[in-house]
């Protein structure tokens, strides 16, 4: 049950992160922050399919997340939640084509180590 | 200034703000709704019960600012790489410990302090890219 629930949150987080970076880079810029100029953003971004897809797989992560933490110690579910970092980099990378260097590579590598000593 | 600095300089300062709005809203959403959800007590998982926690005012001001949290980090992906937010919002790691030391008093331990010591030199190394890879000139040197 631990291991589906690691699994489960950590196959949405990246899911979810993924698809609201394509979504949202799709939308383009938010430049406008006044309340009437969100709303028909807002408007705009639930109509977009792949922030929809986000957003279900973000309740998936935060509903797993907290199953997990019911039964796991949180110095294993943290820096569980920490490890979604190497595939979203990937996907980054690879997927989106974000412009991953050298100092964003060991930059995550430093903080999913910091994750694993910051949970104990 | 040029043109292209003058951007790379606006969207940081912009990226900064929202990174900070996100990261607050999200640690101070997770400890409302944990908090309230342990003040509940055990509540069964019905969604009769689920949606009545919801009238429980520390649980309605956790779920106010996860929708906060929503839309900061939404807002921040629309320009923003996914390789940027990521790593420079896992700043949350060290905010909720020492939220944890100074508002419940937890001890921290130097393996704790070492993880404090490394998220941040990440989040700052991570922090020195341009947010935006499109922000970068094609064909040009990278501006630093």
């Amino acid at each position: 049950m631990k291991w589906f629930l690691v699994i489960l949150c950590m196959v949405s987080t990246t899911v979810g992160d993924v698809f609201r970076s394509l979504g949202m880079r799709s939308h383009g810029e938010i430049h406008d922050f006044r309340p009437g100029a969100l709303g028909g953003a807002l408007a705009a971004i639930a109509r977009n399919w792949m922030v929809i897809v986000s957003t279900c797989a973000m309740a998936v992560s935060f509903f797993s997340f907290m199953k997990l933490v019911s039964i796991a110690p949180m110095t294993f579910a943290v820096p569980m939640s920490a490890a979604t970092f190497i595939p979203e980099t990937l996907l980054a990378r690879y997927l989106l084509r974000e412009r991953v260097d050298w100092r964003r590579w060991t930059g995550i590598a430093l903080i999913v180590v910091g994750v694993v000593f910051i949970a104990q | 200034m040029p043109a292209i600095k003058q951007d790379i300089h606006r969207l940081r300062a912009k990226t900064q703000f929202w990174a900070v709005v996100s990261v607050l809203s999200n640690v101070a959403g997770n400890s409302a709704l944990t908090y309230g959800m342990q003040s509940l007590g055990g509540i069964g998982n019905t969604p009769a019960a689920l949606i009545g926690a919801l009238f429980h005012p520390w649980v309605a001001a956790g779920v106010a600012l996860l929708i906060v949290w929503t839309f900061a980090h939404m807002a921040l992906l629309s320009w923003a790489d996914l390789s940027y937010v990521m790593p420079v919002t896992a700043i949350g790691y060290v905010v909720t410990a020492f939220a944890g030391k100074f508002f419940l008093g937890e001890v921290v331990s130097p393996t704790r302090w070492a993880g404090i010591v490394l998220i941040t030199a990440g989040v700052t190394l991570v922090g020195r890219t341009p947010p935006a890879s499109e922000a970068l000139p094609l064909k040009s040197e990278p501006h630093r």
